[in-house]
């Protein structure tokens, strides 16, 4: 832990992405976090709750697992309206959740400072509803990003995240990936800075003017938005998080790189591979970008490669850019670089050897055959076991539809249960579930863990209570957030059976599923009621003390 | 060392993986390398197959091990082990724990992985180090330790067990830490 708050500058420290980002927000004076857990980003959030629950507690700081990533980015939002340093981390998703609470956030712009940490999960390692790439939401909600490579830029590039945040008063986005987030590294540390402000003495001050988003104000907002953003890319434009690579820098090519992220480590590793010499250009900034050093850097070339994962938003924004100062260029991406999927370094080195027509194989990689995959299973002694072993002694799985819901409890899809009929996104399970009771007569079992329940759940339980369906709800309440690594939940001091029957639901029960005869009997009862039911299946997390 | 060195351990979530990527990620520091790893965390841990990876050597960027250029494929478990094959050469030291894990649902045989396993000929190294830490200490969680010991002074790896020790100590808390020296330390005997 003492890494983290040690004060000596420039001492060499190995850190991981995520935890470089912890020390780098502590160098800024951060006085709040708010977060809502998901990997690739829980480790932001455990070690800040590590720290608070330690003997090295920082006074004047708060930090706070939020109820959904839209809370905490509310939370985050609140505390900069009255002047703090604020930071909010969350997994790709958890963006997607608060994109409502983060546009008319760019509109008010910030008093103190606000930064958002989001962690994207190419390949999909530990996400299931889909690979996301959450540079989009850049140009959605014109919110500045910089996109960092490794653990020392993780930490630099949310330094100064705080202080862009700082002097143009608006909420920035740093993107990580899992391979910037999981990566560890050797990291010099600067200055420590802890919160000189007494929380207590943030202050709103009121003026409408600037914190209400209403029309005709709001359009104004918007412009003057923009406007901001214009300052920002003259910032960009001057900032060394965009530069050409100083060894490649001299080099007289009539071919060059433009990579960002996790991207521009493989171009390196390719270049030294091929042994081969050529500009790059490396987008730290990647909105709003430095139009002009891209166009001072594309207008001597012949032909260009774009190496960046999934979605190529640079190579549109570079053919866009060539126009003007090269309509000629050659401009190469997703034709060499897939769209699907993170890249790997053989896959960065085969494009670059095409790119550059030099002749290169791999070595040959020992004969494979297929090997079955090792999917990850519930625990020995899970809980979870005992409700799916009631469910099966109470209904014939195959006459019965099962939704899942972001948890552990995703497993039930795996062998040997599959007992996982629809997943999407958190919460759904029950508004799914609400749908498909509406149009037909089958039934119907969803499965939502309690703090999925408490994050997405609850809206979509009234939902099925105003407009009357009757799927049968079954809250796997372990007491813990298991999946992401145990933090806590709001169930620790809500009860939710309170929280179900203020929505309205009549048939409830808690039950620990150890009590197998009476879980299985509930749920044969439950599944006959023409309104929606509940099981609060109650009994902790193997690994809750 | 003229060039990186490149190591992926394949194993079961569970065996510790991230620990031997601190504890060999330390060595390379003690030793004056710079190094980058790749890790995966979350549910993909939970019993799952892990990947990780350590690449050390003059300047590393990339924290991931190119397509057939390990230099040694630690495998916690037999069948994780063939994942490895990915990433081996004819010169890849096959450093494998014969211990198995069925995969469930699955036909996959010992007697088959071991055939896959033999076209690394004399470069696959067979340890029942797994067993060796059951019998010896009583938790077989510790055959990482045990390995990474044993692949330093076999050479294996290009960092010296002074520097290996001086890690375990370093990362491995306290509560653990006589146990892991003790795996070390049998691999000294040997």
């Amino acid at each position: 832990m003492e890494e983290y708050l040690l004060n000596k500058p420039g001492k060499k420290i190995i850190f991981l992405g995520n935890e470089a980002i912890v020390r780098g927000a502590l160098e800024s004076g951060v006085d709040f976090v708010s977060t809502y857990p998901g990997t690739p980003a829980s480790e932001i959030g455990n070690i800040f709750f590590a720290i608070q629950n330690s003997k090295d507690r920082i006074p004047n700081f708060h930090f706070e697992y939020s109820t959904n990533e839209k809370v905490a980015l509310e939370g985050a939002i609140g505390a900069s309206f009255c002047g703090l340093e604020s930071l909010a981390a969350m997994k790709h998703f958890g963006l997607n959740v608060c994109i409502e609470a983060l546009i008319p956030a760019m509109y008010t712009g910030m008093k103190g400072t606000l930064v958002l940490i989001v962690a994207d999960d190419s390949s999909c390692w530990s996400s299931a509803q889909s690979e996301q790439n959450s540079r989009a939401y850049s140009y959605l909600a014109h919110i500045p990003t910089l996109e960092p490579s490794d653990s020392q830029e993780a930490k630099d590039f949310t330094k100064l995240a705080f202080q862009i945040s700082e002097k143009f008063k608006i909420p920035i986005m740093v993107r990580t990936t899992t391979r910037v987030a999981h990566q560890r590294m050797v990291v010099e540390i600067s200055d420590l800075k802890l919160p000189i402000a007494n929380l207590n003495k943030g202050q709103f001050i009121k003026d409408p003017q600037k914190w209400v988003t209403m029309p005709p104000r709001v359009l104004e907002m918007k412009k003057e938005l923009l406007e901001k953003i214009e300052k920002i890319k003259e910032f960009s434009e001057k900032s060394p998080i965009n530069s050409v690579n100083s060894q490649q820098s001299k080099v007289n090519s009539q071919l060059g790189i433009i990579t960002s992220g996790i991207s521009y480590l493989y171009v390196m590793e390719a270049l030294k591979e091929l042994n081969l010499q050529l500009p790059v250009l490396k987008i730290g900034f990647f909105y709003p970008l430095p139009e002009k050093k891209i166009q001072k850097f594309i207008q001597p070339l012949k032909e260009i490669l774009i190496v960046e994962e999934l979605e190529p938003y640079l190579e549109r924004e570079i053919q866009r850019l060539a126009k003007d100062v090269n309509p000629k260029l050659k401009i190469i991406g997703k034709a060499l670089i897939p769209e699907v999927g993170e890249l790997k370094p053989e896959i960065v080195t085969l494009a670059l050897a095409k790119f550059t027509n030099t002749k290169y194989q791999l070595p040959d990689a020992k004969s494979q055959i297929p090997i079955p995959k090792r999917f990850p299973r519930l625990c020995p002694g899970c809980p979870y076991w005992l409700v799916i072993s009631a469910i099966e002694k109470a209904v014939n799985p195959k006459e019965v539809i099962f939704g899942g819901d972001i948890g552990c409890y995703m497993l039930f899809g795996r062998p040997p249960l599959k007992i996982q009929d629809y997943l999407s996104c958190m919460g759904s399970s029950i508004g799914i579930a609400h749908g498909i009771k509406k149009v037909s007569r089958q039934k119907l079992i969803t499965f939502i863990g309690d703090s999925t329940f408490f994050h997405a759940g609850i809206p979509a339980l009234i939902n099925t209570v105003f407009n009357k369906s009757n799927p049968l709800i079954i809250i796997l309440n372990n007491l813990t957030t298991a999946m992401t690594g145990h933090q806590p939940h709001p169930g620790n001091i809500i009860k939710i059976e309170e929280v179900v029957s203020a929505c309205g639901v009549k048939n409830w029960k808690i039950i620990d599923p150890g009590n197998q005869a009476e879980f299985s009997k509930t749920v044969k009862e439950f599944l006959a009621k023409d309104e929606v039911s509940v099981i609060i299946a109650r009994r902790p997390c193997i690994f809750v003390k | 060392m003229t060039k990186d060195f490149n190591i992926v351990i394949f194993g079961v979530g569970g065996q510790g993986q991230i620990t031997l990527l601190q504890i060999l990620a330390e060595a390379a520091i003690l030793e004056g390398y710079d190094f980058k790893t790749s890790e995966l965390h979350g549910l993909s841990q939970r019993g799952g197959s892990v990947e990780v990876h350590i690449r050390f050597g003059e300047n590393i960027f990339s924290p991931l091990v190119s397509k057939g250029k390990g230099d040694l494929v630690l495998g916690l478990e037999l069948q994780e082990a063939l994942r490895g094959l990915y990433f081996a050469n004819e010169k890849t030291n096959f450093l494998v724990n014969d211990y198995f894990v069925p995969i469930l649902g699955t036909e996959f045989s010992r007697e088959k992985t071991l055939q896959l396993l033999s076209q690394m000929k004399e470069k696959l190294i067979l340890i029942e180090a797994s067993k060796i830490c059951q019998e010896k200490l009583g938790k077989d969680v510790l055959a990482g330790i045990y390995l990474v010991s044993l692949a330093s002074f076999k050479k294996f790896i290009p960092l010296k067990p002074e520097s290996i020790l001086e890690a375990i100590k370093k990362i491995i808390p306290e509560k653990y830490l006589e146990l892991n020296l003790k795996a070390f330390n049998l691999v000294k005997t040997i």
